[in-house]
């Protein structure tokens, strides 16, 4: 049976870990390479970096990161933020990175997801939609993307924008919660199930995870194919094997 | 030259990331030179062949018939010489003798024919995604050195497309895995190993099976 994955996200500025990962054995809390080890080690089920520098200098460094981090771990990367054109996408495949994830550009030009799915394959190509809740009225509730890290305001509707992804190659959605992400209220559960009941590829949901029960509640509820956390991890406040544990005991399949 | 010290050649035809396949290898290749290359004649002096893959079956094939007289190597060196071979994703799945990815059913994609199957659309319920991606157990249907210690392990899968094997070849399935029904996760016969999932995106599971792999003599 396919199992859930449990992937923790570095967010990476000019090739450093913001906000650091706080492991005890770990020497360099800030260096991306090493907490990639640690959670290669703690049997996390993929890796995402998430680069979040405004400069091409620190893009960069970024594949330097991918590239030393492939050397070590062997297991699957995904690597997003600035990913522009279909060129980003050789540049990050061909430093070890096994799937790289679209945000913004996805928005602004969709035409580059099936190129990119064309030339690279839909197995690697990610759209990461940042996702916020606008209204709520007698037809349920209403999902806008946003980008520009949640900051811009799009007006496009989300759970058609999913679906488009997918038609257009996207291989997996990576959906944030806009609402949610930094809450540690749990994940947007109705807008997850929506989403990945609208889709036919995988959805790894994101944004809110403050408690393993958030984890289940997104498979369970939202219809999740993963979750994806970064805080609970990286502040050690839950380990890869705990968060594995209670999806276990909710039933759910993970790896042994 | 013995196999033990022998050339290790991963073959670079274009197609995706080679760089992780090329250092799951030299990890496990005991100092033995491990060579990322699309030349055929350093497939003629290789003591082990892979055959990565990522991407559309027939981009992947018409990338490897691109390389002059690769082919012929691959032929001479795997079905005359009985090199080891290890094909990965679409690499086990160019193995096969048609693919349907991206191709009208009665004009299929010709692979290199050595296993008699065709590679066709993922056929799962409506309930299962596609691609079929993560983590799965496999389940082992050969007595192989090099597959059956993963019996039960959990290997990365990423894929939308499988291999179905014809009825006179469905000795050469070395193991399944499960996803809304028997997908094909390993074929294997004399010298040749195929394996849908990644191993050198495996963790442990997979390093293993490299390392078994690379001390295989057939």
């Amino acid at each position: 049976m396919l199992k859930i994955r449990i992937i923790p996200c570095l967010d990476v500025h000019e090739g450093r870990v913001v906000k650091g990962v706080n492991f005890v054995d770990l020497v360099d809390a800030g260096d991306p390479v090493e907490a990639a080890r640690a959670y290669d080690a703690a049997g996390a089920d993929e890796l995402c970096f998430l680069d979040i520098s405004a400069s091409h200098e620190g893009r960069d460094t970024l594949i330097d990161v991918v590239r030393r981090t492939a050397e070590q771990c062997f297991m699957p990367l995904t690597v997003g933020g600035g990913v522009r054109e279909v060129g980003d996408v050789r540049k990050l495949l061909l430093a070890g990175a096994d799937k790289v994830s679209f945000n913004t550009a996805a928005v602004n030009n969709p035409d580059m997801i099936d190129a990119a799915a064309e030339k690279f394959g839909s197995q690697c190509i990610v759209v990461a939609l940042d996702a916020k809740q606008v209204d709520e009225d007698e037809n349920g509730a209403r999902w806008e993307i946003f980008t520009h890290g949640g900051r811009e305001a799009t007006g496009i509707e989300a759970i058609g924008f999913a679906q488009n992804m997918a038609a257009r190659g996207a291989g997996e959605i990576l959906l944030t919660s806009m609402d949610r992400d930094g809450t540690k209220s749990g994940f947007d559960l109705k807008l997850t199930r929506a989403i990945a009941d609208a889709v036919s590829v995988p959805v790894i949901a994101s944004g809110g995870v403050g408690t393993l029960q958030d984890l289940v509640d997104g498979v369970r509820d939202g219809h999740a194919s993963a979750v994806l956390a970064a805080s609970i991890f990286h502040f050690g406040t839950y380990t890869i094997g705990e968060a594995r544990a209670a999806l276990a005991a909710a039933g759910l399949p993970v790896r042994q | 030259m013995s196999q033990a010290d022998g050339l290790i050649v991963i073959i670079d035809y274009g197609s995706g990331n080679l760089r992780s396949a090329e250092k799951a290898f030299a990890r496990q290749a005991k100092g033995r030179p491990v060579l990322v290359s699309g030349e055929p004649d350093e497939v003629r002096r290789a003591a082990h062949i892979v055959l990565p893959g990522v991407g559309a079956f027939g981009d992947c094939a018409q990338g490897l018939r691109a390389i002059g007289g690769m082919v012929e190597a691959l032929n001479e060196a795997v079905m005359e010489k009985a090199i080891p071979f290890l094909g990965i994703c679409v690499g086990m799945q160019l193995m096969c003798r048609h693919g349907l990815e991206r191709a009208a059913p009665q004009s299929p994609h010709d692979g290199l024919g050595w296993f008699d199957g065709q590679v066709r659309a993922l056929n799962v319920p409506p309930a299962l995604k596609v691609p079929h991606m993560g983590w799965n157990e496999i389940a082992i249907h050969q007595d192989h050195p090099v597959i059956a210690p993963l019996d039960g392990e959990d290997v990365y899968f990423v894929h939308g497309y499988g291999a179905a094997m014809a009825a006179a070849a469905q000795g050469d399935i070395a193991a399944t895995t499960d996803y809304g029904g028997p997908v094909i996760a390993a074929l294997a016969r004399d010298n040749m190993i195929g394996v849908q999932f990644h191993p050198e995106k495996s963790q442990a599971a997979g390093l293993g099976l490299i390392e078994r792999f690379l001390e295989w003599r057939p």
